[in-house]
This record gives structure tokens, C-alpha cells and sequence, in this order.
């Protein structure tokens, strides 16, 4: 199972539309990745609410199409 | 009507001040991401139990449902979800992993 980096990005901004996505392919398999995600949404919000939403935002697939997801969220500096 | 493996996991939670559900055990981890928690924790020193997610399916989907988190290793202090391998590695580096144990009277292994 794998998923490409442009359907992570894509999944997340229709969840996020302010949000800055950068994807790092950590091993090319397109199984390991590193999201780095800045958006509004997240102000306010503890780590964990703000990985909750991203999960949300992947539909399900987060742990299933997709084993690893490694995740730096925050809000506009 | 709660799930019966929902009352499992308020028991675990409960049962001891740091939980971590985790992909094998903390001397065989099955998954690189359990074993970094692992080593982390080894690092803080805390006394922690484990439960080994591979050998129980209904644990493994419960706690997703339970918790909204549908990935592991997942770690409980005091029966709340601090986070996975993400956070806790970044809560280790700043610090503030030892900070909640102490602030939580989490007793040392």
C-alpha cells in the first residue's frame, strides 16, 4: 500500500485551504513520510488536536494506505 | 453502549500512571517507531507498562476508535493519549516529557 506525496498535499489543503504543505519522501517507497504543515487552523490548538486534524484530513487512510506519517504542524509565526 | 474493549482500555489506562500500546514489547519492538518511545522512555527513566497491540486485534482497532489516533505506539500518562512517536520524541527533546512526569508524580522504574 502506498500513497503519493501529491495526494497527501492534495487531501490535506481540501481540509486545510490556508495551509503551507511541504512532503519529505523519507525512504521513496512512498510509505515514510515527513509533513511539515503551517496553517491557521492549527492556532490554539495542543500537538495532538493539531496531528488529530491532519489524520482527519487523510480520511482514514493515516495507519492503513499510509504506515508512516511524520508530522511538524503549527500556526503562522 | 460502550464498547466492551472501550472498558479494557479505561481499566489499562487507568491501572498504571504511564501506558504505552506498542507495536511487540519493550525488549522486542516490532516497530521502529515503538522502539524510539521505548528508548525514550528507557531514557527518562519512568516506570511504564506496556501492551503489545500485535497480539490482540480487538485492542489494536479499539484503541483508534478510543483515542482517534489510528497509528501506534500510542502513550498514556495518568489515562490521557500524550501523543505517538512524533510527539513524544519532540516532547523528550524540549524537555517537557520529564516535565509531565514530575508534574504527574509519575514514580520511577
Amino acid at each position: 500500500m502506498a500513497m503519493a506525496a501529491a495526494d497527501i498535499e492534495r487531501l490535506i489543503k481540501e481540509a486545510m485551504p490556508d495551509a503551507q504543505v511541504t512532503i519529505e519522501d523519507l525512504a521513496g517507497d512512498g510509505d515514510h513520510y515527513r509533513a511539515v504543515i503551517v496553517s491557521e487552523a492549527f492556532r490554539g490548538k495542543s500537538r495532538l488536536q493539531q496531528h488529530q486534524m491532519v489524520y482527519s484530513a487523510l480520511g482514514g487512510r493515516m495507519g492503513g494506505e499510509l504506515h508512516a506519517l511524520a508530522l511538524a504542524t503549527s500556526a503562522p509565526a | 453502549m460502550s464498547e466492551p474493549v472501550f472498558e479494557r482500555i479505561k481499566e489499562q489506562i487507568a491501572g498504571d500512571d504511564v501506558v504505552l500500546y506498542m507495536k511487540g514489547t519493550p525488549v522486542f519492538p516490532m516497530c521502529g517507531f515503538s522502539a524510539k518511545v521505548v528508548h525514550l522512555l528507557g531514557q527518562t527513566g519512568a516506570k511504564y507498562q506496556s501492551y503489545n497491540i500485535l497480539d490482540d486485534m480487538d485492542l489494536r482497532q479499539g484503541l483508534k476508535d478510543f483515542s482517534n489516533w489510528p497509528t501506534f505506539p500510542q502513550l498514556y500518562v495518568k489515562g490521557e493519549l500524550v501523543g505517538g512517536c512524533d510527539i513524544i520524541s519532540e516532547m523528550y527533546e524540549s524537555g517537557e516529557l520529564a516535565q509531565l512526569f514530575q508534574e504527574k508524580g509519575v514514580s520511577q522504574a
